[in-house]
């Protein structure tokens, strides 16, 4: 059944973006990552024009968040204090971001900046994701984070600002946070993903952050940077498709509560090996769109429209 | 349906043409429908073209009357790019601007283009998708063939630019019917549609008929917010996004 979406101006078959919704909910339930890094590919793969594709995963990825969000809040797995100090820099990061993205599609380059990026991100996140993965599986430990060795100290340990946090237990500087999350929203907003992908290996590895709050503090922090996000987007460059978003919202709540029961029998190392080599498939279909002779070097986009 | 429609139509059509007394070849056209509203579930939309031709003191054509129906679309920029190899990768790097571009055309005649009238007669009357896309005077190397051919080849691809020579068929020698197809993703705007006669080989008459394409009620109305209050419609776009994730979490609720 075909429905035609208001500001994409396109028709779409429903049943294959609702399909798209279950499929990256499953994934995203699985693993408790927003899913935007897979979604955004396969809305451009599909014909959505890329503008639009990113600036509709800002409903989407608040639905999904705030379903993940309520479930963590119960089980109190939440740090709200290092969600509001991750939020800081998320907001600054994604207002920055939105206006990058409106600079890039006036100059017309919006649809490499997006390839590259997701080429550079994925490939680098993919790569260090699986590695670890890997390493872990080799050495039969079944640990979720890397045990702190005694008297090693990071660079950013001697930062000023240090703030405690009571459910994390960590002791740490607020620029490095802050500085970590700024990064991720402005990638948030350009690629049209939340960055739970990167938000959780960051706060895992950087900040030791223990595994068992870690997803539901970045799950509530990217549920307010996408509502900004959303905003921004709509404010400025009116890229936001409700028709879109709704289908894309109620695939994915569906989709992530199967993946969420499939994630509970997985282990740790074969998990993230999984989640390691779903983001390097989406960085490897990217880059051969840069790296191979395209089949079509034209382009044509409309730029205006006298009506 | 249809074909009562056509009937009545070229009925009508062919009273009108009795009641005026002409000396020349005319041309009578009309458009089955004046607006076409996208709704939900719009997947394309079909408009038939129906004429009559009325030829006068002349003398009938020995081949038969030709007959060119041009659709052109609302007229835009257009962005052409190139991408190219720079070391391992290909990107966009040359790039050639045009204005005044239809976002739509489509060309119907009864025969080939080339064997109703010569290039000449053609190029002069502006019929074919080559002629509609105007020289760019201000955008350098703009004219450039490779370019030019290639945005004509895009929006070919995405049925955005046809050509149907057999699509006008003649119902009796001077009634005629043309079927013009519009894509799912039409562009919105205002359609002009010329109906020309051609007559041993030179144009005889020639009729300008409209229709324009909008969005209907909800879809209007959406894409309207979006653009009238933007803040408004992504904070509305937000609050929907969380109610339907709390609904979500209520409905699964497993503790």
């Amino acid at each position: 059944m075909e429905i035609y979406l208001p500001i994409a101006e396109m028709p779409v078959d429903m049943f294959l973006i609702l399909g798209m919704g279950v499929a990256v909910g499953f994934v995203s339930g699985m693993f408790g990552i927003g899913g935007g890094f897979l979604l955004t590919p396969l809305l451009i793969f599909v014909g959505i024009p890329a503008a639009v594709a990113v600036a509709t995963q800002g409903p989407q990825i608040a639905a999904s968040s705030m379903t993940g969000s309520l479930a963590y809040w119960r089980r109190r797995a939440i740090d709200f204090k290092l969600a509001y100090v991750l939020l800081a820099g998320g907001l600054v990061g994604t207002l920055l971001g939105v206006l990058f993205f409106n600079q890039m599609r006036r100059v017309g380059q919006l649809d490499t900046v997006i390839t590259l990026s997701y080429v550079v991100l994925m490939g680098t996140v993919g790569t260090l994701v699986t590695w670890e993965s890997v390493k872990a599986a080799l050495r039969k430990k079944d640990k979720s984070a890397p045990v702190r060795i005694a008297g090693r100290h990071r660079w950013f340990e001697g930062l000023p600002l240090k703030m405690r946090f009571h459910r994390a237990g960590i002791y740490v500087s607020a620029i490095p946070l802050v500085g970590v999350a700024l990064l991720i929203g402005f990638a948030g907003a350009v690629l049209g993903i939340g960055g739970g992908f990167i938000l959780v290996p960051a706060l895992i590895y950087i900040f030791r952050v223990p595994a068992n709050v870690v997803v539901g503090t970045s799950l509530f922090q990217i549920l307010f940077t996408m509502v900004a996000a959303t905003i921004f987007h709509s404010a400025t460059n009116q890229s936001v498709d409700l028709f879109l978003a709704l289908l894309l919202m109620v695939g994915g709540v569906f989709g992530a509560q199967f993946g969420a029961r499939a994630g509970a029998n997985l282990r740790g190392e074969y998990f993230r090996l999984m989640l390691g080599l779903l983001i390097l498939i989406v960085a490897v279909r990217f880059a051969t769109d840069v790296f191979t002779p395209p089949r079509e070097a034209f382009s044509a986009t409309q730029t205006e429209t006298v009506r | 349906m249809m074909a009562r429609v056509a009937a009545l139509i070229a009925a009508c059509l062919l009273a009108l043409l009795a009641a005026t007394p002409s000396q020349a070849q005319s041309l009578v056209a009309t458009l089955s429908t004046e607006n076409v509203p996208i709704l939900s579930n719009f997947t394309g939309e079909r408009i038939a073209v129906f004429g009559v031709i009325e030829p006068g003191q002349s003398v009938r054509p020995k081949d038969g009357y030709d007959i060119v129906v041009t659709v052109r679309g609302p007229r835009g920029a257009v962005t052409v790019r190139r991408k190219e190899q720079w070391g391992l990768m290909w990107l966009n790097l040359d790039a050639r601007r045009y204005i005044a571009i239809p976002a739509f055309i489509s060309i119907l005649s009864n025969r080939p283009l080339n064997r109703i009238a010569q290039a000449e007669v053609r190029d002069d009357l502006r019929i074919g998708v080559d002629a509609l896309i105007p020289p760019q005077a201000a955008s350098r190397g703009a004219n450039d063939p490779v370019f030019r051919n290639a945005l004509q080849r895009i929006r070919r691809q995405q049925g955005l630019f046809l050509e149907g020579d057999t699509k006008v068929r003649f119902i009796t020698p001077t009634i005629f019917r043309a079927d013009i197809d519009l894509p799912g993703a039409v562009p919105l705007g205002a359609y002009d549609v010329e109906v020309a006669l051609f007559s041993d080989g030179a144009l005889a008459a020639r009729t300008n008929l409209k229709f324009s394409v909008s969005k209907d009620a909800v879809e209007q109305w959406v894409a309207e917010a979006a653009h009238r209050s933007p803040i408004l419609y992504g904070a509305a776009t937000s609050l929907i996004a969380l109610l339907i994730g709390w609904l979500a979490s209520v409905i699964f609720r497993r503790d």
